[in-house]
């Protein structure tokens, strides 16, 4: 594989994944929000909500077209920069992408075009209905999604066959409902709420701070805030469930998220720190430049238990044998020993030397857990870079904490006084989208940027899972993409904000 | 009795013919980039472009997910296809994916205030897909019989032997043959579009007009895309599943497949009543027959190169690394799963049918256009 070639094809799939996940989230919440808005309008009748309606269905349209545009994108990224990967583990993973598309993506486009087109052309009732079902389809996608990304961060319900070298699924619905899959889903669909919740605040914060369109921005904030604080606490909730998902299926990313090298009882969880830059796997540096830490939080939340031993880095790096975990070499000469049994099944395969088959495919059985790790060239190599995903998790962590207070005092004041008075929280408001952005982008990071060096855990590291290729072509079509999805976000942001400032009472 | 109990062939087969399926149902869907190149051709002004873009451009999602699905569904039924095509002909695919990736903004945004791209060039994305688009899919579809450079290696990962990654496609002129009739046969159903959905007879005339030639040149195409195929030598696999170049392979599977055969005879058959009912009786509602008689024919041609023992990806390189439905399809455990998740098909075409429906029954005026509170694209 030549040099450089899979940190090119990582960089665009990051590069697509990152530019989805700017547009995915609003949709879908937005989805919900508007269909909620259109639900008072059917039952009131009053034009006002109508109005209210078809302002932000428009900003979910502008939306809504370019997350469509980069979603194919990485569908077929999978097969164009991942083909070993493609075939390892396209058995179990394409399926919930071809019943994404039956099940989910047909409802959305289907009845996307109902929700546009037809205010006058069906009537109130199956135009409402449709405004539900965009908004279900769309979290649908995201459900058959998401189980193909938990899968690859904690394979189940497979079995690796030998003569087609490749993982083949053997039980569907531990697949789908995987806890890390179930609790992926969750969390990634309470991002999108609690952003789209950003969204409608931050825009309805802005026309007060206007001075214009006062009840609708009132009415838009009130709606956008409880949704907002509602699904804040579910995002916590969820958030705790996948970090509880970690710690039992990637105990090495936890370490990463939480720069702990050292494992310990009831380890602390550090609540804002700074990482020291000398520290290694190797010496006795101190982690931190400056750290503030709550006791036992790390234990509490990666094993509901405030006496459960963390294991740091180093333990799983090394091992420890006290606490019965095994060392990265100890996997890597049993990954090496599940790889030369495939090797050597494939050779008694083709003399048609039963017997030997039989005896290397028992070996290959025994060992299959740690294939992966056969290809990595030195233990350290299981750990991510731990800086980026320390920083990522606690800005997403801080941002998720602040979002839930802001949405908080929007109701609060919102209920008792008039808000329009509370120019701070307004301007914050209207502060938190972008902020919204930056915590969900650094939600993705801390779960792929913390898994590496695996495109599937445990099983296949990315420099294996990358397709064959001279890097200059991936390196151009980076470059390609990068330019033409940069080009269309800034159409995006200025055909957005233009629509706000012509505002609900404007034509779109 | 459920899928289970099926053979893996047959579940192989199911599948092929579901690609198949899915294969037509998007090239017929194609009349919205067929329509996309035609909006300059079939309006005189704004309000008429307009109503030409809003008629297609409430269809286009439709396109992009059955592109999607299909790629979905080869993912999942036919892993080792989507991972040898896709990484191998790696710049085809690609750059079939920007033309789809251009499309998606440009209804949304082409009338927009704002737009930092402006209308042109907005419009011209759409004429991108609508051309290139459709002639590289037509292109990359063609070297299921013209067979492309790979080895598979023993993890059955692929190694493509040629450096231009796919594009090498573009040297084989034969290739151009399919890529060509797409184009043509998706402006002519875009024709047929218009004429169904939109109420005005400046269009409608037009129309007419731009089917009339757009046909000759789709036949010109088409039958030497028919006439190449037919007298090629193909790639075939025994039993035991060795690939081998036959004589008139592609001819020979319509003489033993006769059903596939009479489904591509009735195809070409509608499409051809459906052009000329549309032109010498005027009819708007030529689209359904063309429709469905291009489905016919796409799939009859897909399943012609997926059946009676054919590799419908071979390699010229190294005959054996060829894909036949056989060596490249998901599990028998996994086929079955997709086929339950298949039962679902009828269901969504039955809402998509009715959404279709109501959404068409009151056709596309002017009046409509104009109107000071429309949504208009």
């Amino acid at each position: 594989m030549e040099e450089h070639l899979v940190d090119w094809s990582r960089a665009q799939f990051a590069l697509t994944a990152m530019y989805h996940w700017i547009f995915v989230p609003l949709t879908l919440g937005l989805g919900f929000i508007v269909a909620i808005m259109e639900s008072i309008y059917v039952k009131t009748n009053n034009e006002f909500w109508k109005k209210t309606t078809k302002f932000w269905m428009t900003l979910f349209a502008i939306n809504f077209a370019i997350g469509v545009a980069t979603g194919i994108i990485m569908e077929f990224e999978f097969g164009t920069n991942w083909a070993n990967y493609s075939w390892f583990v396209g058995d179990i993973f394409g399926a919930p992408l071809a019943v994404e598309g039956i099940l989910a993506f047909f409802m959305e486009s289907t009845f996307f075009a109902v929700m546009f087109f037809g205010w006058e052309k069906v009537d109130k009732k199956f135009h409402l209905l449709s405004t539900w079902l965009v908004a279900i389809g769309s979290n649908l996608s995201a459900l058959w999604i998401l189980v193909a990304n938990g899968w690859m961060q904690f394979p189940v319900g497979m079995e690796f066959n030998p003569d087609t070298v490749r993982n083949e699924m053997n039980n569907f619905w531990d697949v789908i409902l995987s806890p890390v899959a179930i609790s992926k889903f969750l969390h990634t669909i309470g991002s999108g709420y609690v952003m789209a919740a950003l969204f409608v605040v931050g825009i309805s914060a802005w026309y007060l701070l206007k001075g214009r369109d006062v009840i609708f921005a009132k009415k838009s904030m009130i709606i956008g805030a409880t949704f907002g604080f509602i699904t804040s606490l579910f995002l916590i909730f969820t958030g705790d469930e996948s970090a509880h998902q970690v710690a039992l299926k990637q105990p090495v990313k936890l370490a990463a998220m939480e720069g702990l090298y050292e494992g310990k009882e009831g380890a602390g969880l550090v609540a804002v720190g700074i990482l020291n830059n000398k520290k290694t796997l190797r010496n006795d540096e101190d982690t931190y430049n400056f750290e503030l830490e709550i006791p036992y939080a790390l234990a509490l939340l990666g094993y509901h238990d405030i006496d459960a031993y963390v294991p740091g880095l180093k333990d799983l790096v090394y091992g420890n044998e006290l606490q019965g975990i095994v060392s990265a070499q100890t996997k890597i000469d049993k990954g090496k020993i599940a790889i030369a049994a495939l090797e050597d099944y494939k050779e008694a395969k083709k003399e048609n030397n039963m017997i030997k088959a039989q005896e290397a495919r028992a070996v290959l059985e025994k060992n299959m857990q740690y294939f992966g790790y056969g290809y990595l060239k030195s233990p350290e190599q299981i750990v991510p870079p731990v800086a980026t995903t320390f920083y990522a998790f606690h800005i997403m962590v801080t941002l998720g904490g602040w979002f839930t207070l802001l949405f908080a005092l929007i109701l609060y004041f919102s209920m008792r006084k008039d808000i329009s008075d509370y120019r701070l929280l307004l301007i914050s408001a209207v502060w938190s989208i972008p902020l919204g952005y930056i915590a969900g982008e650094a939600g993705w990071v801390v779960a792929e940027v913390g898994r590496q060096p695996w495109a599937i855990q445990d099983l296949m590291p990315v420099g294996i899972a990358a397709t064959k290729i001279a890097t200059t072509n991936v390196m151009i079509s980076f470059f390609m993409f990068a330019t033409l999805f940069t080009l269309l976000l800034i159409a995006e942001i200025k055909i957005m904000t233009k629509q706000i400032k012509i505002g609900p009472e404007g034509e779109h | 009795m459920g899928f289970g109990d099926l053979e893996l062939l047959t579940l192989q087969q199911y599948w092929w013919i579901i690609i198949s399926l899915l294969g037509g149902l998007f090239v017929f869907i194609m009349f919205v980039q067929g329509g996309q190149t035609l909006i300059d051709t079939l309006s005189e002004n704004e309000t008429e472009k307009t109503m030409l873009i809003n008629s297609i451009g409430r269809k286009w999602e439709l396109g992009f997910t059955t592109l999607v699905l299909f790629g979905g569904a080869l993912f999942a039924a036919f892993p080792l296809f989507y991972a040898t095509s896709f990484g191998g002909a790696y710049w085809v695919w690609i750059a079939i994916l920007f033309c789809f990736i251009i499309q998606a903004v440009s209804y949304e945004y082409r009338t927009k205030p704002n737009n930092f791209l402006g209308k042109k060039t907005y419009e011209i994305f759409l004429k991108i897909n609508g051309n290139l688009g459709t002639f590289l899919l037509g292109v990359a579809i063609s070297t299921f019989f013209s067979g492309s450079e790979f080895i598979l290696t023993n993890n059955n990962f692929v190694d493509w032997q040629n450096d231009l990654r796919g594009l090498e496609a573009l040297l084989n002129p034969y290739n151009y043959l399919l890529g060509f009739s797409l184009v043509f046969l998706a402006k002519i159903s875009g024709a047929l579009y218009f004429m169904s959905s939109i109420d005005h007879e400046p269009i409608f005339n037009k129309a007419i007009e731009s089917i009339k030639y757009n046909m000759i040149l789709f036949l010109v195409f088409f039958l030497g895309f028919i006439a190449w195929i037919l007298l090629k030598d193909g790639y075939a696999v025994d039993v035991s599943g060795i690939v081998f170049i036959q004589e008139n392979k592609y001819l020979i599977n319509f003489a033993q497949m006769p059903i596939i055969f009479g489904q591509f005879i009735v195809g070409v058959m509608m499409v051809v009543f459906a052009v000329f009912s549309a032109i010498v009786f005027r009819k708007t509602c030529c689209i359904k027959t063309g429709g469905v008689g291009i489905v016919f024919t796409v799939m009859a041609i897909l399943l012609n190169v997926g059946f009676n023992g054919t590799s419908y990806y071979p390699s010229t390189t190294d005959l054996q690394s060829s894909l036949t439905i056989m060596n490249s399809s998901g599990s028998h455990y996994t086929l079955m799963v997709m086929s339950y998740a298949s039962l679902m098909v009828p269901f969504v075409l039955a809402y998509i049918a009715y959404a279709w429906y109501s959404m068409d029954k009151v056709k596309i005026t002017q009046e409509e256009i104009e109107a000071p509170d429309a949504h208009n694209y």
